[in-house]
């Protein structure tokens, strides 16, 4: 008990420091997941979700991992909200959309893969993150998340062949 | 990015999540660190503290969830700037004492009672702790004071007249006694 203890008492690094390590590629990751115009707003509702659960953290060797976990539920809640949310008008408004960078090219590609490939692609490539931390955001195991990347790169190089 | 740290530090305030916030300044002596808790001012790290450290410890000690905030401490900044330009010569901001406590409290309470421009003695603020005889105890007290500048420990003197020590160093005490008339 006495190791556990001690556990216990290890300290968890000022919050500002996960933001600013990690802050960059929790925002890459949500780009990739749900596109340039909702990522804002995944991104704060996945750091206000890790700040509330921060101080009962009990495991801090991989925050990285845990922040990403995070997102990556934020971004599956996020596109359930969306499949929800579809309401009939008697008029279509036509809504501008502001995006400032090209989404056409090898990211609309990634975006159009299915959540878990397109999670674990974004994961590997643009975070580059091992297999064993992808496994860990995506909430599955090291085999498959793997398979989850093998299928998407598969994928990839179909579509963009 | 910044703008989205803005929002999301002020989020996390507008939801009580935001349980210190901390930012620095510039001042004569070199920047300075200001972190506070919905409560008040808890803590003031001067230019030769290592700000790292001192952020690591509000979070093991008052709460994780540390975040950069800037204009949760604006009005602790105005008075600072204020008092270091000779404006003005009492802070009137509320401060968490929850850093300190025991004796060593009571010494730093006393310690902010000392006005501007005038001076102390560690035996005096030993007294008014309630044990004249613990004067190196409160000379300790003076050390760890984690709120200097607005809790005045620059005005402690030893017994006699001698300067004593400083956390900020020695030529920062000086400067400070100097700027209120203290020392010529």
């Amino acid at each position: 008990m006495t190791g556990r203890l001690i556990h216990d008492l290890t300290d968890l690094p000022p919050f500002q420091a996960l933001l600013d390590e990690h802050s960059a590629d929790v925002m890459g990751v949500l780009r990739g997941a749900v596109g340039r115009g909702d990522a804002e707003d995944c991104f704060q509702e996945t750091f206000l979700a890790a700040l509330r659960a921060y101080p009962r953290l009990d495991d801090a060797s991989n925050l990285r991992g845990w922040l990403l976990t995070i997102a990556h539920r934020k971004a599956i809640d996020h596109h359930r909200a969306n499949g929800r949310r579809p309401v009939p008008v008697a008029e279509v408004v036509e809504v501008g959309v502001t995006d400032p960078e090209p989404v056409d090219g090898i990211w609309s590609t990634i975006g159009a893969l299915p959540p878990k490939q397109r999670a674990a692609v974004a994961l590997r490539y643009a975070c580059d993150l091992p297999h064993a931390e992808i496994a860990a955001a995506l909430g599955c195991s090291p085999e498959a998340a793997r398979r989850s990347l093998h299928e998407g790169m598969k994928r990839l190089r179909k579509e963009l062949a | 990015m910044k703008a989205e740290l803005k929002r999301l530090a002020d989020r996390a305030s507008e939801e009580g999540l935001l349980d210190v916030a901390y930012t620095t300044m510039d001042s004569p002596f070199g920047p300075l660190l200001l972190a506070t808790t919905p409560r008040g001012l808890v803590r003031l790290g001067l230019p030769n503290q290592d700000s790292e450290r001192l952020l690591e410890d509000l979070a093991t000690r008052v709460s994780p969830r540390v975040l950069e905030a800037p204009p949760q401490l604006d009005e602790v900044r105005r008075e600072l700037d204020l008092y270091f330009e000779g404006r003005l010569t009492s802070f009137d901001l509320p401060l968490d004492w929850q850093l300190t406590d025991g004796f060593r409290a009571r010494v730093q309470r006393a310690i902010a009672k000392i006005p501007y421009g005038q001076t102390s003695s560690y035996t005096d603020m030993a007294r008014s702790a309630g044990n004249e005889r613990a004067v190196r105890a409160a000379g300790t007290a003076c050390g760890s004071n984690p709120l200097p500048i607005v809790v005045p420990c620059h005005r402690v003197l030893r017994t006699g007249g001698a300067l004593g020590g400083y956390g900020g160093g020695l030529p920062m005490k000086k400067a400070l006694l100097r700027m209120e008339g203290v020392l010529a």
